[in-house]
């Protein structure tokens, strides 16, 4: 579904196109290092491929058809930089030469369909493969997972983007709930058709998978003095390319930035729905919100006089709470992840 | 969605529009739909405005108001939802014929309605009016990553040769007595899916390499220059510039 223009308001469309491209920078980077100088031939036949494989359509039921996103599916295939860049060109032909999706909506469509949804995918399927067994079955599961957990994801993330600067009055609870319960079905229809694409890709090519890289076993030839390993065994895994810690860095600074600069231009002015509520009368109906009196309520700061200050005081803080809460669960991963690294060399011995 | 739109709108004509160069219309249409969505919903005069300076673009570039009707129906599942939020939405209710509606969300339908119809001409217009090739050229030429323009120029070009391929697949399939009922049958489009993409990814290979043959570092040769005039400029920066006026207008008659 491609966002059109209206629908997010200016500042959230700007943050999204600011998101979008330093993404897409990174992913360029990160694309010549899976794929040297064949990027450009090799990203644009899968993009073509992506764009083809989206009007396949399934039938789901009752007259309803679904078709393919593809950003799991992609980033499975050809590695998550790849993908993004894939998924990202292929929306910007849309927009350009198709008029599908709005052009100051091009950054949130390219925030959602390609970086959330290849990124999320990528995460998700090599957490399963890291931990589970070596194997086509552990890599058609992970498939099958990443693509189901990579949908929803993005309309969560669409629903955080509504609420930061969405122009329909919807609350936001129903959004969550219509756009995630519409997506999980969606992305279970997605997550069957791209194990099964990923499958038969494994049957007839295992070596262009680029998660099965490091999973697929050696050559081995049985010969009459017994079995020989033939080839390098298996190509390393790939690794996870450039250091966590330059996107760290650069995601917080871009996160402070925008909540702590762009709120002041932000929050200087009503917002649309409020001027007309304000205009015809509404405010008198509006209904306090539970969290009326919490520190933070209406993105401005207690005890800290100066209007603008406080919006951009707020909204640092609101991206500090986010980095301690999704940190936190970060670490908890990592330190499950470490104890399952450091059972499996045993057992492999 | 994205299905049935594979044919390129770009409508082959000799008129000022078309003759602009690329770059200049890019960033045009892309200012415009920017200031579009930044004008105040609630001036219906400013959209009028900006309907007509589409209008103007049209009759400019000699682009019958049918063929841009006929491709608007790529807002149709969107203008559906618009419809939806009224019913949806929150806030004071009114009463238009016999159904509840839902105050702020009438204007909300609005708001997406006029600003994603604008947007969509827009874009419309352009690519109407520019060819596929010097669009990208045009996108080179506006400083955008080389790479990503790369990327762009082999997804079109082959597009149509995978397009084909797929469609080779869907006769073999039904010639064989296949049809898609129920998602039961979605592991044969998988299967197919799966052939696509070997498929594709091989001829990438081979194009690469028959690239390389052909002396190719990684980077295109420039054989065509588009530079553009300070008057291209100032000619097709006048769609923006009206809309950025008429914005401001909105805004400051508030």
């Amino acid at each position: 579904m491609h966002v059109p223009d209206g629908f997010f308001d200016v500042p959230v469309s700007v943050g999204a196109g600011v998101f979008a491209a330093a993404g897409v920078a990174v992913c360029l980077r990160g694309a010549k290092r899976e794929l040297d100088d064949r990027t450009a031939p090799m990203a644009g036949l899968v993009a073509a491929f992506i764009f083809a494989a989206q009007m396949l359509n399934f039938p789901v039921a009752a007259g309803t058809s679904g078709h393919l996103l593809g950003g799991a599916l992609a980033a499975i295939l050809v590695g998550p930089y790849t993908a993004v860049l894939c998924v990202a060109v292929v929306l910007l032909v849309q927009g350009f030469f198709f008029a599908d999706g709005g052009l100051t909506a091009l950054g949130v469509n390219i925030t959602l369909m390609a970086i959330v949804t290849a990124v999320v995918g990528w995460a998700v399927f090599r957490l399963i493969t890291r931990g589970g067994p070596r194997g086509r079955a552990t890599l058609v599961a992970a498939s099958f997972v990443a693509a189901l957990v990579s949908v929803p994801a993005a309309a969560l993330v669409f629903t955080a983007l509504f609420w930061l600067g969405g122009t329909a009055p919807i609350e936001v609870g129903s959004v969550a709930a219509a756009m995630g319960g519409v997506h999980l079905l969606i992305g279970l229809g997605e997550g069957f058709v791209t194990a099964l694409t990923v499958s038969s890709v494994l049957a007839v090519r295992p070596d262009l998978v680029y998660g099965a890289r490091g999973m697929t076993r050696a050559l081995t030839l049985r010969t009459a003095d017994g079995d020989v390993q033939v080839g390098p065994a298996a190509p390393e895994a790939p690794s996870a390319g450039i250091g966590l810690r330059p996107v760290l860095v650069g995601g917080a600074l871009v996160a402070v930035l925008l909540a702590g600069v762009v709120s002041f231009y932000a929050s200087s002015a009503p917002d649309g729905l409020e001027k007309v509520a304000a205009d015809k009368g509404l405010s008198a109906q509006e209904k306090p919100h539970a969290a009326e009196d919490g520190p933070l309520a209406g993105y401005s700061v207690k005890g800290v006089e100066n209007q603008r200050m406080s919006g951009g005081l707020a909204g640092v803080a609101g991206v500090g709470l986010t980095v301690v809460a999704g940190g936190g669960v970060f670490y908890v991963i990592r330190r499950r992840r470490r104890a399952a690294d450091s059972m499996t060399p045993a057992s492999a011995q | 969605m994205s299905a049935g739109h594979h044919h390129p709108i770009y409508r082959p004509a000799d008129t000022p529009v078309h003759r602009l160069p690329p770059q200049c219309k890019l960033a045009a249409v892309v200012a415009f739909a920017v200031f579009v969505v930044a004008t105040p919903r609630e001036r219906f005069w400013a959209f009028a405005v900006d309907a007509l300076l589409l209008a103007a673009v049209a009759a400019a570039a000699r682009v019958p108001v049918g063929a841009i009707v006929r491709r608007m129906a790529i807002e149709v599942p969107f203008v559906l939802f618009a419809l939806a939020i009224p019913l949806i939405g929150t806030g004071e209710r009114v009463q238009v014929l016999g159904l509840s509606l839902s105050a702020p969300g009438l204007w909300a339908a609005w708001n997406i309605l006029a600003k994603a119809s604008l947007g969509v001409v827009a874009s419309i217009l352009l690519a109407a009016t520019t060819e596929p090739r010097m669009m990208l050229l045009g996108a080179e030429r506006l400083r955008l990553p080389r790479l990503l323009v790369q990327i762009a120029t082999f997804m079109l070009r082959y597009l149509d040769v995978i397009l084909d391929q797929m469609r080779r697949m869907r006769i073999a399939r039904e010639s064989r007595g296949f049809v898609a009922r129920d998602l039961r049958q979605a592991s044969v489009l998988a299967k197919s899916a799966g052939a696509l993409f070997i498929r594709s990814y091989e001829r990438g290979e081979r194009v690469h390499l028959a690239m390389l043959s052909r002396g190719y570092t990684g980077e295109m040769p420039t054989i065509r220059d588009i530079s553009a005039t300070g008057r291209d400029w100032a000619v097709a920066g006048m769609l923006p510039c009206l809309a950025a006026m008429t914005a401001l207008l909105a805004w400051s008659t508030t």
